[in-house]
């Protein structure tokens, strides 16, 4: 038995998602007493492939065929799941991000493994079980879920596991495989990246503004703030149904999940909806004229006050912070 | 073309969610249940692209009978036939193997679903679907159109988005930015209740997961309020006691 951890590059370079999976793979290696072998798929350069050694991994597949440099579920599921197989890895570890959720799934039935998906923890094996708590009903509560195969497949939340560092010294080796034809119909055309700095699924620093914005063209104030702070901006569900801004910033049950370090609500009232989203942010900032808003009882600080007043002083203060810092 | 799209039956959005005394079931007592929000964003988009003859809508979940009121929901709505599997949804796995063995045994250019769902979060029976079909599936996608016998599909990924053109027949999840949902009008609703509802029985399937328990996040400790114009000891107390500037 051995634990194999998919690394996903995104334009050949790994994210810090990247590392707490691997990470977070070492230690259930190490409950194992076992060995932990990552898998990256694409055109990774050496160096950063040697990254992987860092955090844990015993053996470091490279997979850098032609026809696999963009990701494409189907034919990338093929290729972890022969690695597995390869390896004798009977837990897989995949990051839970919007790649990894159209692939984890797929790798789980092709192992006939049991899935634990938007792990936040690693799992309790007491008793020879392998229970891992998971996120559910949209971050309003947890479950934990035991899973009963031989094989397991775990993708793990970005944000919810510390970057651990075991160096190892291992280096990359090429690992080929066998592709199917009908892994691939479906085809990429293009790449769009947005126009933002730092995308909101990993952005350590959330600011996110509501209704209490009163229109669109009040949002200078809150890119600034975030972009002051490295942070990425968000929005609640009214202000994407009204088109201030796009759908991809709508936080919340019905919009995405985030686990930020710290979030930044500003004249947001703070619907079970919304809280629903952002609960699991490590620290929680609320900025609302109004006392009595529902928010308050979720958040670490506060301020008490009109956003067009606060943000400002805000927006002054960080730069007083920046500049002395 | 024919377009099944799975739905799922959720608690109510505006829910508070508790569990039993030792934390095993989730209540349900008075708690409202519904359509899954992203699978309504996916059984407006199909039935937008099947709009004027140009197709068939069918609706399928894995539930219990207690569930019907959801199902005929999605009939007002404009699905034009229903199936239910009558089993209770184990877990997305014993799901999406039970809607594989139907799809099997009918012609679906497209399946969909919502990007995942609002109680369990998966996002696990599309793919699991694709798989079990071998078949393309694209999770959580912004935007479908459908040309001919392929679709292009807009799907998100961290910091922007790929566009991909996939053939039929294929499964995806849709989120917001694909369809707005839609409301039933009389018509549809008086409509619903003589729309073909079939039953069918579960096939059997060995399933590899079980909720022992759940949990509820830790309560926050009380908010420690700034006065409005002292806007600096916020900025202190992020960097120097939460550390997180």
């Amino acid at each position: 038995m051995s634990v194999l951890v998919y690394a996903e590059n995104a334009g050949g370079k790994f994210k810090k998602s990247v590392y707490e999976a691997v990470s977070y793979a070492r230690a259930i290696a190490d409950q194992n007493n076992t060995t932990l072998t990552a898998i990256s798929i694409g055109d990774v350069s050496a160096d950063e492939l040697s990254a992987l050694a860092t955090y844990g991994a015993n053996k470091i597949l490279n997979v850098s065929a032609a026809n696999l440099k963009n990701f494409v579920n189907q034919a990338y599921a093929s290729v972890i799941a022969e690695a597995a197989e390869a390896e004798q890895a009977d837990v897989v570890v995949i990051s839970n991000t919007f790649s990894g959720r159209g692939l984890a799934p797929r790798v789980a039935v092709k192992l006939g493994a049991g899935i634990a998906d938007g792990a936040v923890s690693l799992p309790e094996t007491t008793g020879g079980k392998f229970i891992i708590k998971k996120t559910a009903f949209s971050g309003k509560a947890f479950a934990l879920v035991e899973l009963t195969s031989t094989n397991k497949v775990i993708a793990l939340i970005p944000n919810s596991y510390k970057v651990t560092e075991t160096p190892t010294g291992a280096k990359a080796e090429d690992f080929s495989v066998e592709t199917k034809e009908s892994d691939f119909k479906a085809m990429l055309k293009e790449i769009i990246k947005s126009a933002d700095k730092v995308s909101l699924p990993d952005a350590e620093i959330v600011v996110s503004a509501g209704r209490g914005l009163k229109g669109p063209e009040n949002w200078g104030m809150i890119e600034e703030l975030a972009g002051l702070l490295g942070a990425a901006t968000a929005c609640s569900k009214p202000v994407s149904d009204a088109g201030w801004r796009p759908h991809s910033e709508h936080v919340g049950q019905t919009g995405i999940a985030v686990s930020p370090n710290l979030y930044i609500a500003i004249g947001i009232s703070g619907a079970i909806q919304h809280l629903a989203g952002i609960s699991s942010s490590k620290v929680i900032v609320v900025i609302n004229k109004d006392a009595e808003a529902p928010f308050y009882k979720v958040a670490d600080y506060g301020i008490v006050g009109d956003a067009f007043e606060i943000v400002p002083k805000l927006i002054d203060a960080v730069k007083a912070y920046k500049a002395s810092a | 073309m024919n377009i099944l799209v799975c739905i799922s039956n959720v608690p109510d959005t505006t829910t508070k969610v508790t569990f039993n005394a030792n934390n095993t079931q989730f209540n349900t007592a008075g708690v409202q249940f519904i359509i899954n929000p992203y699978d309504e964003i996916a059984l407006a988009r199909a039935i937008e692209l099947t709009d004027g003859g140009k197709g068939a809508v069918t609706v399928i979940h894995v539930g219990e009978a207690a569930n019907e009121p959801t199902i005929r929901k999605a009939l007002a709505i404009g699905a034009t036939d229903a199936v239910r599997v009558n089993a209770p949804a184990h877990d997305a796995y014993f799901v999406a193997a039970q809607i594989a063995e139907y799809v099997k045994q009918h012609q679906f250019d497209l399946i969909l679903t919502g990007r995942e769902s609002i109680d369990y979060n998966g996002s696990k029976v599309a793919a699991m679907l694709g798989e079990l079909l071998d078949i393309p599936s694209v999770s959580i996608i912004k935007k479908l159109d459908v040309d001919g016998t392929q679709a292009t599909v807009e799907r998100e990924i961290e910091g922007g988005k790929e566009i991909l053109t996939i053939p039929f027949p294929f499964v995806a999840g849709t989120a917001e930015g694909v369809a707005e949902p839609k409301i039933p009008n009389m018509r549809g609703i008086m409509s619903a209740r003589t729309k073909p509802l079939a039953v069918v029985e579960p096939v059997e399937v060995k399933t590899f997961s079980e909720i022992i328990s759940y949990e509820t996040p830790s309560p926050r400790s009380q908010v420690k309020l700034i006065p409005a114009d002292d806007v600096a000891t916020l900025v202190d107390l992020l960097h120097n006691e939460a550390k997180v500037i």
